[in-house]
């Protein structure tokens, strides 16, 4: 499906052994045939990250991980801590629920053990009233006034209702929160929230929990080209190629739950998913050749010998 | 009748914050805990004075995996 709108590719014609014109190409975000690449449409790539500091700002707070974890859907409180250990992250969500007498076990233990920041979610909000009173709350709660916000405006999908979204975000930027909004994959709106003072934004590749992946990668790019806060890719990825594709498009972080947590091996996946972060971010700075048609040959024509008939 | 967390509880008018989060074995110091009274915040430092009143809907919240 991704190669659907991977069909970028050069024509025989302009094909060169050296490769010159796919350079050209991919500085100019085209192929020969004038199609955007969601890959080249943000040019000019960031160089190549060195191994030894690529870290992420956001609101003035550093991550030297680009993977944010959401703490939903884990089996067990013991194997999230295993997950974040594995995952390297340093940024994770949590929901803000009514306290269960019953419950064993502190999340808040854990996260505190594990030395993560917390990144409190207004999921399950369908108003930017209730976000905004539930971002209070978190704030109350957890010391802390970074929020990711969700306004959610269909049960089925759990889209966002971007009225609402925009709405709540304008109201929290103003009341000096840190605003990390759950937005679509539209470039318009992202702008919109960024022109607001969200810290951030975090697309969606595809439906909450539907491990669909990235649908639309032009998108992707173009958010990245739209705003000048990070980009976190959040929701839809599946499996750690999503991820990686994700940083190849220019994301500055993704965030994954449900492709951890619901894995059959949540701590391996975690660890799939903190090299797939890494492997995308390096390919993004290391800039990928353009796709072609017709085969570039790899090994020189020259000095190639006469072998006689066959 | 004052509602904790959605239950009707045993909470009456005129008693604090604090005593209704001893209803839920919480203390004053619990980590990670916020209230709403009437859908509005109440903050910490109000716990031990806040007098509720009749039909009061008090919401006690605190982390959970979640995002």
């Amino acid at each position: 499906m991704i190669a659907d709108v991977h069909e970028t590719i050069d024509t025989p014609g302009r094909a060169s052994p050296n490769g010159a014109h796919a350079s050209d190409d991919a500085a100019a975000g085209r192929s020969a045939q004038g199609a955007p690449s969601p890959e080249a449409a943000v040019s000019p790539a960031p160089p190549a990250p060195s191994a030894r500091a690529d870290e992420l700002t956001i609101a003035g707070r550093t991550l030297r991980s680009r993977l944010l974890l959401g703490t939903g859907g884990f089996a067990s409180l013991a194997l999230l801590g295993e997950a974040i250990a594995a995952s390297g992250c340093e940024l994770v969500t949590v929901a803000l629920r009514r306290v269960d007498p019953q419950s064993r076990g502190s999340l808040i233990d854990v996260l505190a053990d594990a030395h993560v920041e917390l990144l409190p979610n207004t999921a399950g909000c369908h108003t930017a009233r209730d976000a905004v009173l539930t971002a209070h709350l978190a704030r109350e709660a957890f010391g802390t006034d970074w929020v990711k916000l969700e306004v959610i405006g269909d049960e089925d999908t759990l889209l966002p209702d971007a009225p609402e979204l925009l709405r709540a975000a304008e109201q929290l930027v103003d009341e000096g929160f840190v605003v990390l909004p759950y937005t679509t994959d539209d470039p318009v709106l992202a702008r919109r929230l960024a022109d607001v003072g969200c810290a951030a934004v975090m697309p969606l590749g595809s439906p909450i929990g539907s491990g669909m992946g990235i649908r639309n990668p032009y998108n992707i790019a173009l958010i990245r080209q739209a705003v000048d806060v990070p980009v976190v890719l959040d929701a839809g990825i599946g499996t750690a190629s999503d991820a990686a594709l994700a940083m190849e498009l220019g994301c500055d972080a993704v965030l994954a739950a449900s492709a951890i947590s619901r894995a059959q091996d949540p701590v391996a996946m975690a660890q799939a998913m903190r090299a797939a972060v890494q492997a995308g971010r390096l390919a993004r700075g290391a800039g990928r050749i353009p796709r072609r048609l017709y085969a570039t040959a790899s090994s020189p024509d020259v000095g190639l010998p006469e072998l006689g008939p066959a | 009748m004052i509602s904790l967390n959605g239950q009707q509880s045993d909470v009456r008018a005129g008693e604090t914050v604090a005593a209704a989060l001893s209803r839920l074995n919480l203390t004053l110091d619990a980590r990670g805990v916020a209230v709403a009274v009437d859908g509005e915040v109440v903050p910490r430092a109000q716990w031990e004075s806040f007098a509720l009143a009749e039909h009061a809907r008090v919401e006690v919240l605190t982390a959970m995996q979640g995002g």
